[in-house]
């Protein structure tokens, strides 16, 4: 713990930077990727449900003709 | 036929939960022996060094009773709910607020006052002095009713979950805060010879707060959760 | 089908705003994080006594500030989703609530680094620190209620509730804690500098606003996701472009 405090006066600006910005960069950026991975998950499922119905309508459609 | 008043309803509502929970002893001698048990390990803990423990007892004793309160919580509505009793209080013509107020003031007598009760016996075990005792026992008794009424809500949000009773922990323990700084803080204050009379009636003011805007609260509750 | 257009116009035509307007809030939130850090770090002098540790603070005081004007927005919302019944708002407070928690997390961590060369430890029961921990719980507890409640419209009343609950509680929390802070230990240093240089105040005036933008983008992208999926059943939904066009394809 000692060497750290040491290196952390020698070196402060390192330490700002990979402390506290490097940190709610990477929050940042986990955030973002978590929001546009939700998003592709919902689109996917809504189109997913979208295109049971159409099969479920089509068949209907089929089975009224025959 | 007589006028049914609100007094009469809350005594009715109290009475019916109290007679329940004498059916169901082993509950509220759970919730003892959580206390007396946590409360018993901070020495194992912490090491037996009588200054250190007369300087933690009053956290010590606290933090155990607000971890007991939220034991029990999870009991307050639930058994109600499963069978059905619930649905037709809120059906009934009285206010739900005044409903609620009693099983709040059941709940208290029988999970919060025990405690309350045990607190002096687990006190001499930590050596505090009778004076500290005292203001240990009239913050407990102020502040464990503020528990259970501030763990309605809780209980009413989380009611009928799956994993509710950790659920409601969560939900209740940041909002117990205040009243846990109050209550040691009391004590914090009479051993080292300062007033305590701006903590006692701070924690007073939390205590009529509570009274009369959380059991309008957990009425709303019961309605979202039984929708 | 035009009862069902009217029914849903809100949430209907705010998805088709916000796709609009996150690019634009991205774009700038970007540019002023950029123009901030240049400020904060090149053009910014040391401070006397903090020396260079002082810089946590252009991303530590907006990270704390928007983690509680965040929490109030989530409670304005919740409320005005409680008591007018309006689906859209009760979404905005459930994505709005992440944010706010990251937020906290952010604020947590940098003032734990900005306290080492400071205080001396990593953490000390600073008031103001204890309270942004309590308001990271208030958060958790806030998304895990609504996580934990299948019913969308159940989760969001009840998270709702608990929101208001939690509103009306973080000013008793915030001066017990103060309360507390101030009988156990004195005064905490403070910010040094009792006139900040300029370039401070507009290195942090800047890290603000763009940290402000992020959070209205990042939020609107996330509701955007929470109405699609909770209006999935609609004919609107089934109408746009991007989800139209695979079927298309398929036939």
């Amino acid at each position: 713990m000692i060497s750290l405090d040491i290196w952390m006066r020698e070196n402060p600006l390192t330490y700002v930077w990979f402390g506290s910005y490097t940190f709610a960069l990477i929050i940042f950026a986990i955030e973002i990727a978590m929001v546009i991975h939700k998003r592709k998950i919902t689109l996917q499922q809504v189109r997913l449900m979208r295109n049971a119905r159409d099969e479920t309508r089509e068949d209907a459609k089929e089975e009224d003709a025959a | 036929m007589k006028k049914f008043t609100m007094l009469d309803l809350l005594v009715l509502v109290i009475r019916r939960d109290l007679v329940l929970a004498m059916r169901r002893r082993a509950d509220v001698f759970t919730t003892l022996i959580f206390f007396v048990m946590v409360a018993s390990l901070f020495p194992l803990g912490v090491g037996p060094e009588p200054d250190m423990l007369r300087k933690m007892a009053a956290g010590v004793l606290w933090v155990a009773a607000l971890l007991a309160s939220m034991l029990s919580l999870g009991r307050l509505f639930s058994a109600d709910y499963l069978d059905g009793t619930l649905e037709q209080m809120m059906l009934a013509p009285q206010s739900l607020s005044i409903l609620v107020l009693g099983k709040m003031t059941a709940h208290w007598m029988v999970s919060g006052l025990p405690l309350v009760l045990m607190a002096p016996v687990l006190g001499l075990q930590f050596d505090m002095s009778a004076q500290a005792i005292g203001v240990l026992i009239i913050g407990l008794l102020l502040g464990t009713p503020i528990l259970s009424m501030v763990g309605a809500i809780g209980a009413a949000l989380t009611l009928g979950l799956r994993g509710g009773g950790v659920l409601l922990s969560l939900l209740v323990l940041p909002l117990c805060i205040p009243v846990l700084i109050f209550g040691t803080g009391a004590v914090e204050a009479v051993s080292s010879g300062l007033s305590i009379a701006s903590h006692l009636s701070l924690l007073g003011a939390l205590l009529v707060l509570a009274l009369v805007f959380t059991p309008w609260v957990t009425a709303q509750a019961l309605r979202i959760s039984m929708e | 089908m035009a009862i069902n257009w009217f029914k849903y116009s809100a949430p209907t035509t705010f998805y088709g705003l916000a796709g609009k307007m996150i690019p634009w809030f991205a774009f700038f939130a970007a540019i002023l994080f950029a123009i901030g850090l240049y400020i904060g770090f090149f053009v910014a002098p040391m401070d006397a006594q903090q020396g260079e540790f002082y810089r946590i603070m252009f991303i530590h005081v907006p990270a704390s500030i928007l983690s509680m004007f965040l929490y109030l927005i989530m409670a304005g919302y919740a409320a005005l989703g409680l008591i007018f019944n309006t689906r859209l708002s009760a979404m905005m407070a459930s994505a709005i609530a992440p944010t706010g928690a990251l937020f906290a997390l952010i604020s947590l961590w940098t003032g734990a680094l900005w306290g080492k060369p400071m205080w001396g430890a990593w953490w000390l029961w600073d008031a103001r620190l204890t309270s942004e921990l309590i308001l990271l719980f208030l958060y958790l507890g806030f998304i895990a209620l609504h996580a934990s409640i299948e019913d969308p419209r159940r989760a969001d009343r009840a998270a709702a509730l608990l929101a208001i609950v939690g509103s009306v509680n973080v000013p008793i929390i915030y001066f017990s804690v103060t309360w507390w802070n101030t009988l156990h230990q004195g005064s905490t240093i403070k910010f040094s500098g009792t006139s900040m240089h300029i370039a401070m105040q507009q290195a942090m005036f800047t890290m603000l606003a763009a940290c402000w933008l992020y959070a209205i983008a990042v939020v609107l992208a996330r509701v955007r996701s929470i109405i699609l999926e909770r209006e999935r059943n609609t004919a609107w939904v089934t109408q746009l472009p991007g989800i139209a066009d695979l079927s298309e394809v398929k036939q």
